[in-house]
């Protein structure tokens, strides 16, 4: 009870409803498309970048509320950032979301994505979160093509 | 003729119930909790757990005569490959072929039918030939065939079903062609729970001298095969959906068919004598099973078709129509979920959608409550995509499963509306 209700925090139920940044992106001149093929989660990352920085973030697609409050979560986080900080943003996610449950996640600089803290509790779940991430990483770094989590 | 069990409810009183206290004492596993709940396990299309006398007859493998088969002169080795050919006997008669060597042993069904695509399909196919599967096929009775057809410049046609699951098969009839060259069917889909009628589809390829393989693997959990009534060329099943090991399976193929194919693999075993020159093969069934096969895994399914054969399968084909009802209305009954497959008949499989909550999400859940069911495409991707759906939870149910675990199901399915807040 206490794992599916750190997991499915209010926030997520939230995003997953009512996902914010959602469809494509008029101008976007970086896009990537990401799938969980075991899940059938799929993702695809909008991005207008100019001098290195993300002056608009969006996404499409259709999953777990995971993956989708994740994409929503991520694309509201990573406005405005340059393309090195969001990245890191990344890196620090990706740590509190495979950090042992024992230990108290390291959420320090996430903000609202500390809300993602619970999945490091279900291993199985953890790339459902991680997906708009590896797929905005790809879209950064000009590989359009299919980021895939297996 | 295949006796598989349909949904219709059996009448009451017709004969003794099937004893599910009983049953459930066999399997181990069932006494376990998980996440501080009985466990209640309705994944068996996966993969079904295993009986006592399974387990005991792999330990007693490894303790007692664990050796090679068919080399040497030493004692252990002679009693593990009496009781290799043994099991292979049993499985015969337990599939109501005609011989033993009908049997040959592989790693699972999927690896059966990629025997028969690449040793009997695929030396036969010219441009222009045609393979004729189902639209409810499961990725490992796909993906072979088009690898054959793409090699062979063949084409690869599928039978449609309609809305319910069930195969429309005056379709089927008219795409059976003269360029067909093979069919190859599922006889109870993973997904739906669809039973298709393969003795009339058999029967009908049979007319234009078209051979057929039956996918089996989730048919013979659920009820008695004979594939000499089916007259079905090729017939392919795995051990642990059927409460065996993991790892072993069976392809059946009328000895015929076997004996003109050529070998899928090369190696020891399957060799009469080899010089650098020139091999001789062995005879079937040995041709096809080349280096050393997983013997414990033979033995174990050997124990686990004994199992099978003690049961009263008509008590269990009353009792899984039971489930399948009383889950089906059950399930429908909880607002915001809707049924996907409802043909008739039907084995006891339910996939089913939450409104507004993806098939994850409510695998987790239900999880939480020590409810285990599958959730994702189950490996029949174009059977969502005609669904719309892009996944689907699906509560597949054993000869251990009861009306409490359907209802521990629906008690699970109230957490997610709790969780999701609807």
């Amino acid at each position: 009870m206490n794992g599916l209700s750190e997991l499915y925090q209010q926030l997520i139920i939230d995003h997953n409803r009512n996902p914010r940044n959602f469809g494509a992106l008029d101008g976007a001149n970086r896009t990537a498309s990401g799938d969980n093929p075991l899940c059938g989660d799929q993702i695809r990352v909008y991005l207008r970048v100019t001098n290195g920085v993300i002056e608009d973030a969006r996404f499409e697609g259709n999953g777990c509320a995971i993956s989708q409050a994740s994409a929503s979560l991520m694309t509201t986080a990573v406005r405005g950032k340059s393309a090195a900080a969001a990245l890191e943003l990344f890196r620090a996610f990706h740590r509190m979301v495979t950090s042992p449950p024992a230990e108290a996640p390291d959420a320090k600089a996430l903000g609202k994505l500390a809300a993602f803290a619970g999945v490091r509790t279900f291993p199985a779940r953890v790339k459902c979160a991680n997906l708009a991430w590896h797929t905005l990483r790809a879209a950064l770094e000009g590989d359009p093509g299919g980021v895939s989590t297996e | 003729m295949t006796t598989l069990p349909s949904a219709r409810p059996a009448a009451a009183g017709t004969l003794a119930r099937w004893d599910l206290k009983r049953a459930r004492a066999e399997f181990p596993i069932l006494a376990r909790t998980v996440h501080g709940h009985r466990l209640v396990y309705l994944d068996n299309a996966a993969t079904a757990q295993k009986p006592l006398v399974v387990i005991e007859a792999l330990t007693r493998f490894y303790q007692e005569y664990n050796a090679n088969i068919h080399r040497a002169v030493h004692a252990l080795s002679e009693e593990a490959t009496a009781a290799y050919e043994s099991a292979r006997v049993r499985i015969q008669r337990f599939l109501h072929a005609d011989e033993a060597r009908e049997i040959v042993f592989v790693r699972g069904t999927t690896e059966a039918i990629n025997l028969v695509a690449h040793s009997f399909v695929r030396p036969r196919l010219k441009p222009g030939d045609e393979v004729l599967i189902t639209a409810m096929e499961h990725h490992s009775n796909i993906v072979p065939w088009q690898l054959v057809c793409e090699e062979r410049g063949a084409r690869l046609r599928v039978a449609p079903m309609n809305r319910a699951g069930e195969l429309l098969l005056e379709d089927y009839a008219a795409l059976l062609g003269p360029r067909t060259r093979f069919v190859s069917v599922v006889q109870v889909s993973n997904s739906l729970g669809t039973i298709n009628p393969v003795a009339e589809m058999i029967r009908l390829a049979h007319d234009r001298h078209i051979p057929v393989l039956v996918d089996g693997a989730q048919a013979v959990p659920h009820g008695p095969v004979d594939v000499g009534s089916l007259d079905c060329d090729f017939y392919a099943f795995s051990g642990h959906k059927a409460y065996g090991p993991t790892g072993i399976g069976v392809l059946y193929g009328k000895a015929g068919l076997l004996e003109e194919m050529p070998p899928y693999q090369g190696g020891g075993d399957m060799i009469r004598s080899v010089s650098f020159e020139k091999t001789t093969f062995a005879p079937i069934p040995a041709k096809f099973e080349a280096g050393t096969p997983h013997v414990a895994g033979v033995v174990g399914l050997g124990a686990a078709v004994d199992y099978l054969s003690t049961l009263d399968w008509r008590q269990i084909a009353e009792h899984e129509a039971d489930l399948l009802d009383y889950a089906a209305t059950s399930l429908a009954a909880v607002p915001g979920v809707r049924l996907i497959g409802t043909a008739t008949p039907k084995a006891a499989v339910v996939s089913f959608v939450v409104d507004g909550v993806h098939a994850h999400d409510v695998g987790t859940i239900l999880d939480q409550e020590g409810v285990a069911v599958r959730t994702g495409h189950h490996c029949t991707q174009p059977v969502m995509d005609f669904f719309g759906v892009p996944a689907t939870a699906r509560a597949s149910f054993g000869l251990y499963n009861g009306r409490d675990d359907v209802d521990a199901l629906v008690a699970g399915l109230g957490r997610v509306r709790q969780v999701f807040g609807e």
